[in-house]
C-alpha cells in the first residue's frame, strides 16, 4: 500500500503544491463552495418534485371547472341548478357533471375540524370540505375502495348561512388514518363530530382526494358531504370523455351563457392548467436553481482549466526537464490529475462541512426539512469527477510538452 | 497617467484574451445573479406609503377560543369579529379609521350591448381615502355621513371609469351593480402600492380592487364578501347570527400621528378587552397587537421564503465567482512578472505598479458589471415570465438599483484584484531581470 502510494508520487505533488498555496486554497475554496450550493440547491428542487408529484385524487386530464354568477333579482337558483346540470350532463361527449364549492389545488376553499368524540374542548382533525351530489366520485374520477356512493335521497340543500351538516360523509384514507391511529378500514361506519357537536356517519373511504391548498400539511385530508350549495356564486365540475376536454370547453360555455342572460359565465379553466397555476411558483424555483447549479458547476469547472493551463505554463521548462530524465508522457498527466484530486479533496470535505452548516441554517430560518447523507455523497463524487474532466484538457498538453523544452531558453 | 494604465490594461487584456473573457464572464453571472434576487427583495421589502407609514396602524385584538392560540407563536389573530370591529370604528378615537373587507359584485352596464361583468372591490368606511393618500382623477371620496347612513355611493379606478364612462369625468353619475343604483363620487387616479400593505391576507401583491363601497352596506347583503373568515365557536344559522358570531373577517386601521395618540389608543382597546372578559369574551385581554406599517409586513413574512432563499444562495454564487476571478488575475499577474520587473527595473515605483494594476482589475469589474446589468434585465424579464402576473412591478430595475450593481460589479473586482495586485508588485526586479 505505501509503496503503491510513494509510486504515485503523492509527496513531491504536495510539497510542489505547498509553495503555491494561495493558488491550490482558491480553487479548494471554490470547490467547497460549490459543493455547499449544490448540495443544497438539488435538495430544495427535490423537495418542490416530491410535492408537485403528489397525485390530486381526480381526472386531470379530462376535467375542467367554470363559475356561474347570477345576477337577475328574481331568479329560482335551485330550479335553474338543475337544468343546468342536467343541460350538462347530457352534452355528448360529457361524462359527468356536478356544482362543487371548492377546486382542488385551486387555493381557495372551505375546511372544518372533525373530531372522534363531540364537545367543545376536544382536539381535531382538519379537513377539507367538498359538497357534492351523488355523482361527485362519478364526476371527480375518485377511486371508492370502502363503503357506498352517496344515494340521490341523501343530498340537501344548504342555505347561505346555514351551519347544518347532513347525516353522512365520504372521507380520504389519509384523513380516516389520521384520526383513526392508521387504521383507515376501521374508520367505515363510525361516527365523528363537525363543528364541536353534529354527528357525521363514515358511509365511505376514497382513495386520494387533495384540498385546495398544496402547501398545506394536511393537503391529503379531505372530505366529501352530500349538500349542494343555495346561492349567487357557484361553480360546475365538469368530467369529459377522454380527449374531448378542449372540444367541449368552449362548447358548454356557450350553451349556458346562452341559455340564460341572468348570469355571467367565467373562469372556464382545465384542471391541468390549475395545477400548473398551482405550482407555477415550484416549478420556476426549480428552473432557476437548476440553473444556478449548472452556471456555477461550469464556473468552476472553467476555473480549474484556466488556473492549471496557467501553471503548466509557468513549469513548462520544469515539464521538458522531467520528460528528458524519463518521465512518460502518461507519468506527467497523472501528475496534474492527482494534483488535481488533492485540491479537490480538501475542497469537498470542506465543502460537505459547508453544505450540512447551510442546510441547518436554512433548516432554522425557513421550514425546510434535513439534507439527505445520500445526496451529500452524491455531490461530493460528482464534482471530484468534474475537476477531473476540467483538468485533463491542461494535463493532456502539458503530457504533450517535448523534452528538449528543457534545453531550450525561456520563451 | 490615466489614460496610459488604461491602455495598458487594454493590451495586457487582450494579450490573455481567454481569461480575460472567463473573468468578465463570472463576474457578469455572479453579479447577474445577484442584482436579480436583490431586486426582488428589495421591493418586495419595500415601505409602501413611506411618508406616514409610522402613522398607519393594524389593530389586532385576540378574540379567538381560550383552549388554544389561533397563530403557533401565540400572535393574535390577524382579523377581527364584525362586532368588534365595528365597535372600535362606531368609537372614532383615532384620527381617521377605515374597517374594511373584501367583496365582490356584478355590474350591469348602461349599454346593454355590453355584457355584464364581475368586480373585485373593497367594502370600507370613509377614512381609508385620506388615511392611504388615494389618489383621484375626479372627484373624491364619500364622508362619515355616508357611511352612517348606508348611502349607495362608489368609488371607481380609472380603468373601470374608462371601461363604463369612456374616461370621461363620471361624478355624479351612477352605476349599476349587483341590482342597485350606485353614485359614483371620485374615480381614482393610478394608485397600486407594493407591497398591498392595507390588505395582505388575500395576496401582498395583488393590485388595487376596481370599485370601493361603504362598508356599512355588508349588512344589506346585496354583494357577496370576499376574503378570509375563520371561525372556531358553533353558531346558529343566519345573516344576523353570524354577524354577531365570533368569526373573524374584519380588518381595521387607524391613524395616530403622535406616540401619545398611540398610547391612548392602546389602552382603549385593552380596556374594551378587559370589559369584554367580564362577558366571558377574550380569554387572552393582554394579546391585543398595534403594529405599525412596516412592522405589520414584518410580522406577516410579506418577503417570500422562496426569494430570501434565493437571495442567500445568490450571494454565495457571486462570492464562488469573486473566488474565482482572484485565482485568475493572480495567474495573470504573476505571468507577467517579468514585465512588472522591467518596468520596476525602469523606475516605476510600487506606488505606480500598485495603481496600474488595480485600474486593470477595475477595468475587469467595470465590463462584468456591464454584462451583470444586462444579464440582471434578462433574469427579471425571465422571473416575470416564470413567476406570473403578480411579480411584474417586482421586476424592474430603478436608477437606484443600477447604480448599485454598477458599484457592487466595481467593488467586487477591486476586492478580487487587490491580493493579486499586492503579489503582482513584490515582485523582486532583480531576479527577473537575472532569469532573462
Amino acid at each position: 500500500m505505501l509503496e503503491l502510494l510513494a509510486r504515485l508520487e503523492l509527496g513531491p505533488i504536495f510539497r510542489a503544491l505547498m509553495r503555491n498555496k494561495i493558488g491550490a486554497l482558491l480553487i479548494a475554496l471554490q470547490i467547497a463552495l460549490t459543493l455547499t450550493i449544490m448540495v443544497n440547491a438539488i435538495f430544495m428542487m427535490q423537495e418542490r418534485s416530491q410535492q408537485m408529484a403528489r397525485a390530486s385524487g381526480l381526472d386531470e386530464t379530462n376535467t375542467f371547472y367554470l363559475s356561474n354568477t347570477v345576477f337577475a333579482q328574481d331568479y329560482n337558483l335551485k330550479t335553474a341548478l338543475q337544468q343546468d346540470l342536467q343541460r350538462i350532463r347530457q352534452t355528448p361527449g360529457v361524462v359527468d357533471a356536478i356544482q362543487l364549492n371548492a377546486i382542488p389545488l385551486s387555493g381557495g376553499g372551505w375546511s372544518m375540524s372533525l373530531q372522534t368524540k363531540a364537545g367543545d374542548d376536544i382536539e381535531g382533525t382538519g379537513s377539507a370540505v367538498y359538497m357534492v351530489d351523488e355523482h361527485g366520485i362519478n364526476a371527480l374520477g375518485l377511486e371508492l375502495i370502502a363503503g357506498e356512493n352517496f344515494q340521490s335521497s341523501d343530498i340537501g340543500w344548504r342555505e347561505i348561512g346555514s351551519t347544518k351538516w347532513p347525516a353522512k360523509t365520504i372521507i380520504t384514507k389519509a384523513l380516516a388514518e389520521a384520526m383513526f391511529e392508521g387504521d383507515w378500514k376501521s374508520a367505515l361506519g363510525k361516527t365523528v363530530y363537525i363543528d364541536n357537536h353534529q354527528p357525521m356517519q363514515i358511509t365511505g373511504i376514497i382513495n386520494t382526494l387533495q384540498a385546495p391548498w398544496n402547501g398545506w400539511n394536511g393537503v391529503e385530508r379531505s372530505m366529501l358531504v352530500p349538500q349542494q350549495l343555495d346561492g349567487k356564486g357557484s361553480r360546475f365540475f365538469i368530467r369529459t370523455e377522454p380527449g374531448r376536454r378542449d372540444e367541449l370547453m368552449p362548447v358548454i360555455e356557450k350553451m349556458l351563457a346562452e341559455s340564460d342572460r341572468g348570469r355571467i359565465i367565467r373562469n372556464v379553466t382545465s384542471m391541468e392548467q390549475t395545477r400548473d397555476e398551482s405550482y407555477q411558483e415550484h416549478q420556476a424555483t426549480n428552473t432557476i436553481l437548476l440553473t444556478v447549479i449548472i452556471v456555477l458547476t461550469l464556473i468552476t469547472g472553467f476555473g480549474i482549466v484556466g488556473l492549471a493551463m496557467f501553471s503548466i505554463n509557468r513549469r513548462t521548462r520544469q515539464i521538458g526537464t522531467r520528460r528528458a530524465l524519463g518521465a512518460s508522457q502518461w507519468q506527467v498527466m497523472r501528475y496534474f490529475m492527482l494534483e488535481n484530486l488533492l485540491i479537490s479533496f480538501a475542497g469537498v470535505i470542506l465543502g460537505a462541512a459547508g453544505a450540512v452548516g447551510l442546510n441547518i441554517w436554512l433548516v432554522s430560518t425557513f421550514s425546510m426539512s434535513p439534507l439527505s447523507p445520500v445526496l451529500l455523497v452524491i455531490g461530493v463524487v460528482a464534482l471530484l469527477i468534474v475537476g477531473q474532466l476540467a483538468v485533463s484538457y491542461p494535463a493532456l498538453v502539458a503530457s504533450k510538452i517535448s523534452p528538449a523544452t528543457a534545453t531550450r531558453g525561456r520563451a | 497617467m490615466f489614460s496610459y494604465y488604461v491602455k495598458l490594461a487594454y493590451l495586457s487584456c487582450k494579450r490573455t484574451w481567454g481569461m480575460t473573457l472567463l473573468m468578465v464572464c463570472a463576474i457578469g453571472l455572479g453579479i447577474g445573479a445577484s442584482m436579480t434576487t436583490i431586486t426582488v427583495n428589495y421591493l418586495m421589502s419595500a415601505n409602501p406609503i413611506p411618508h406616514k407609514s409610522e402613522q398607519l396602524f393594524f389593530v389586532q385584538m385576540d378574540s379567538w377560543q381560550p383552549n388554544n392560540p389561533y397563530n403557533d407563536d401565540g400572535d393574535a389573530p390577524e382579523q377581527l369579529t364584525y362586532r368588534d370591529a365595528t365597535y372600535l370604528w362606531q368609537a372614532q378615537k383615532a384620527k381617521r379609521q377605515s374597517i374594511q373587507s373584501g367583496m365582490s359584485a356584478v355590474i350591469e352596464p348602461a349599454d346593454k350591448e355590453v355584457l355584464p361583468f364581475m368586480v373585485q372591490g373593497r367594502a370600507n368606511s370613509a377614512d381609508f381615502f385620506p388615511m392611504f393618500d388615494v389618489p383621484f382623477l375626479y372627484g373624491s371620496g364619500w364622508d362619515h355621513q355616508a357611511d352612517l347612513k348606508k348611502e349607495r355611493v362608489i368609488v371607481i379606478n380609472a380603468e373601470l371609469n374608462e371601461r363604463l364612462f369612456g374616461g370621461k369625468d363620471s361624478t355624479g353619475q351612477t352605476v349599476r351593480m349587483a341590482g342597485e343604483d350606485y353614485k359614483v363620487t371620485g374615480v381614482m387616479d393610478r394608485w397600486n402600492p407594493k407591497p398591498r400593505f392595507y390588505d395582505i391576507s388575500t395576496g401582498a401583491f395583488n393590485d388595487v380592487e376596481e370599485v370601493f363601497v361603504p362598508f356599512s352596506l355588508i349588512t344589506e347583503q346585496k354583494f357577496s364578501r370576499s376574503g378570509n373568515t375563520n371561525c372556531w365557536k358553533p353558531t346558529e344559522s343566519g345573516f344576523q347570527a353570524f354577524l354577531d358570531s365570533e368569526c373573524i373577517w374584519v380588518q381595521l386601521w387607524v391613524e395616530l400621528p403622535t406616540e401619545q395618540d398611540k398610547d391612548a389608543y392602546f389602552s382603549f382597546m385593552n380596556a374594551y378587552a378587559k370589559e369584554q372578559h367580564q362577558y366571558g369574551r377574550f380569554a387572552r385581554t393582554d394579546n391585543n397587537k398595534l403594529r405599525d406599517v412596516m412592522q405589520w409586513l414584518e410580522n406577516q413574512q410579506v418577503v417570500s421564503d422562496d426569494a430570501s432563499m434565493m437571495m442567500a444562495m445568490s450571494l454565495m454564487f457571486l462570492l464562488v465567482c469573486l473566488l474565482n476571478t482572484v485565482g485568475l488575475l493572480l495567474a495573470k499577474f504573476l505571468g507577467k512578472a517579468s514585465e512588472i520587473g522591467v518596468r520596476q527595473a525602469l523606475g516605476a515605483s510600487r506606488n505606480d505598479l500598485f495603481i496600474q494594476h488595480l485600474i486593470e482589475s477595475g477595468c475587469i469589474g467595470l465590463a462584468g458589471g456591464l454584462l451583470g446589468l444586462i444579464l440582471a434585465l434578462l433574469g427579471l424579464e425571465a422571473i416575470k415570465v416564470m413567476y406570473g402576473d403578480w411579480i411584474r412591478d417586482l421586476a424592474q430595475l430603478d436608477l437606484t438599483l443600477v447604480a448599485m450593481a454598477i458599484g457592487l460589479a466595481i467593488v467586487s473586482a477591486l476586492l478580487a484584484g487587490l491580493y493579486p495586485t499586492w503579489r503582482a508588485c513584490q515582485v523582486q526586479p532583480s531576479v527577473q531581470l537575472k532569469s532573462q
